[in-house]
């Protein structure tokens, strides 16, 4: 126990990074999972943290109300935003949602009260308020309890059939703008908290943490773990954590530190991933055999299979003489 | 409601009242075109363009209840824009659509679908990477109420929606000898058991209306046999089908009546035979002799 205890001590601020950037990676994969290419939760992350920041140090809010109250917040400034803007599709998607980016980092670099460019400083007074690895784990177990009941559920189906086929989707009786209206606004909640409790761990705020590369990174973390399931997510951000620490052990080649570039780093795992494995480090768990690995491979039905005969067909669609069932394998002539 | 134009009240509230006496009956009431029961679909006049091009021009027909109504034409007629228009993926430029006595032109796609119009495609749009079972409880969308809140609390009444979903969806996979196929990703079908999933998934939504884009298009003689026997006993059990079809063999034998469009104008509407005869559809599809 007292290895544990050590054992966070002495890495603890990686462990709270690969929490937050996990939930970070959740609320991209919220987007992702309906097809849609958002680049706004780093200034979701953003707004979340100020506010939460501001809650806690100017008005003895606790952690959890400020946390919630920055996910809503954030959630309100993403319906607002998400009614126009998620009728463009793909890249363009991105340019708008990178362009929210910028306005919100221009919006807190201009405000006095929230630091402007000097940044904003957390616990300096009276007031004392962190997040550790109770916080933010605690916020973690949640998500992946919300996306473990989402998965196979009528909004979850609704939002993968939205990812395949929107045409589709809406033919079926999907409201579409509904649902990627209601993703949109959650992933922007979920990346919210994320920035509240990321507040929470350091003692100072700067835009700068909040801007384009932030934005990039999150992709690259659901990207590299596996965007076809939430798991994928997680796996992409554990992994991206840990290798970036790695970075600064790594030794100064003629004297350059890989350290000090880490954005070539990840654009070169991205390369590697999209190259060799497309559907993330998640697909590779697939085809591995080791008890741990077997336990985060995604499950691929809907549950319980299903017997051929153990349910009775629709009579209206059966043939009575059979004739159809003569060429079951339905090779037609294509 | 609104005024049902060309019929007299009388009659169509007697058609509304009276019970069906026998199968046969409504089915002949149909098949004549007679129009004695309202229609299920009712458009008029109606006319979409893309830019300068007039897709479809000032349309106008009505499909009655139990009827199989064909839409035929040369590649390019319009068909498979009116069908888009009636599934609301298009808005119409001008004229109305009536479903089931109410207005749907310009309605989103959702909507019209809730009411109980389901459509298939002319080249299969399954939701690829999902399992068979999920494309057909998908299908069951609009019938099922369950919100994600319920299901995060493990609502029973949720987990009886699912299940029932789930054994109704297994049902209509049986009919059509899915069944054991049910797990594998719909993009692992081969093409006939595509197409057959695609209306098992329309048919899901447990539609009144049946709109069918080239559904034998790439079969077989035997499989386009057995797919005219399936549409009309689905047809013989209340469902009302309208069918886009380019094989003449499948459209004469399975339609109660036909309409012809032709660069997007309806130029004849009857019965099999009478458009078969039609000196204007044969013009049409044969071209004009000098």
């Amino acid at each position: 126990m007292q290895a544990l205890v050590d054992f966070y001590t002495a890495n603890s601020f990686l462990i709270n990074l690969i929490g937050i950037n996990a939930m970070l990676a959740l609320s991209i994969y919220m987007t992702l999972s309906c097809a849609m290419l958002s680049l706004s939760n780093a200034a979701s992350m953003a707004v979340g943290a100020y506010t939460a920041a501001l809650l806690t140090m100017r008005t003895g809010w606790g952690l959890w109300p400020a946390a919630l109250a920055g996910a809503v917040v954030a959630g309100l400034v993403a319906l607002l935003l998400g009614l126009p803007i998620l009728r463009l599709r793909g890249v363009f998607l991105a340019i708008a949602t990178i362009g929210f980016g910028e306005v919100v980092r221009i919006v807190i670099v201009n405000t006095e009260a929230l630091g402007g460019s000097e940044g904003f400083r957390l616990n300096t007074g009276q007031t004392t308020v962190t997040a550790g690895l109770w916080e933010i784990y605690a916020a973690l177990a949640v998500l992946m309890y919300f996306f473990a009941r989402l998965k196979g559920s009528r909004m979850g189906l609704a939002l993968e059939a939205i990812r395949e086929d929107e045409s589709a989707a809406r033919t079926m009786g999907i409201n579409v703008t509904l649902y990627k209206v209601a993703a949109y606004v959650i992933g922007a909640c979920i990346a919210a908290v994320a920035g509240a409790l990321y507040a929470h761990t350091r003692s100072f705020l700067s835009p700068g943490d909040f801007g384009f590369t932030r934005a990039v990174d999150i992709l690259v973390f659901a990207v590299v773990g596996g965007t076809f399931a939430w798991r994928g997510a997680i796996a992409g951000a554990f992994v991206m954590t840990i290798l970036s620490e790695v970075l600064r052990l790594v030794p100064p080649i003629a004297g350059v530190y890989v350290k000090d570039y880490p954005e070539i780093f990840s654009g070169l795992v991205l390369l590697l991933i999209i190259l060799f494995l497309p559907n993330g480090l998640l697909s590779a768990a697939l085809h591995v055999r080791l008890p741990l690995v077997s336990l985060w491979r995604p499950d691929t039905g809907t549950g319980a299979g299903a017997q051929k005969g153990e349910v009775a067909p629709d009579p209206r669609l059966l043939e009575p003489d059979g004739a159809e069932l003569a060429s079951p394998s339905g090779s037609a002539k294509d | 409601m609104p005024v049902m134009p060309s019929m007299s009240s009388i009659s169509s509230m007697f058609s509304i009242s009276a019970p069906v006496s026998t199968a046969t009956d409504s089915a002949s009431t149909s098949r004549s075109g007679a129009g004695r029961a309202q229609p299920v679909l009712r458009v008029r006049n109606l006319t979409r363009t893309f830019g300068g091009l007039v897709a479809v021009n000032n349309v106008s027909f009505d499909i009655y209840p139990g009827e199989i109504y064909g839409l035929i034409g040369p590649n390019g007629a319009g068909k498979t824009t009116v069908i888009n228009v009636l599934s609301g993926l298009l808005p119409p430029t001008r004229g109305t659509i009536e479903f089931l006595g109410r207005r749907i032109e310009g309605l989103p796609a959702h909507r019209i679908a809730a009411m109980g119009m389901a459509r298939t495609y002319q080249n299969i749009r399954l939701f690829g990477a999902m399992t068979v079972l999920q494309n057909v409880i998908v299908g069951q969308h609009v019938h099922m109420r369950g919100s994600l809140l319920e299901r995060l609390v493990f609502s029973p009444r949720v987990r009886r929606e699912e299940e029932a979903a789930r054994t109704r969806a297994l049902s209509l996979l049986a009919g059509v000898g899915l069944d054991g196929m049910a797990h594998l990703p719909a993009s692992a079908l081969a093409y006939g058991n595509q197409r057959r999933l695609e209306l098992v998934r329309a048919l899901a939504s447990e539609p009144c209306l049946l709109l069918l884009d080239e559904p034998a298009a790439g079969m077989n003689v035997a499989e386009s046999a057995a797919l005219r026997s399936r549409l009309r006993r689905l047809a013989d059990s209340g469902l009302t089908l309208l069918v886009i079809e380019h094989d003449m063999t499948l459209v004469m034998a399975l339609c109660d009546r036909i309409g012809v469009l032709n660069f997007g104008n309806m130029i004849a509407e009857g019965t099999p035979a009478e458009v078969s005869r039609n000196p204007a559809v044969i013009e049409a599809y044969l071209g004009s002799e000098e």
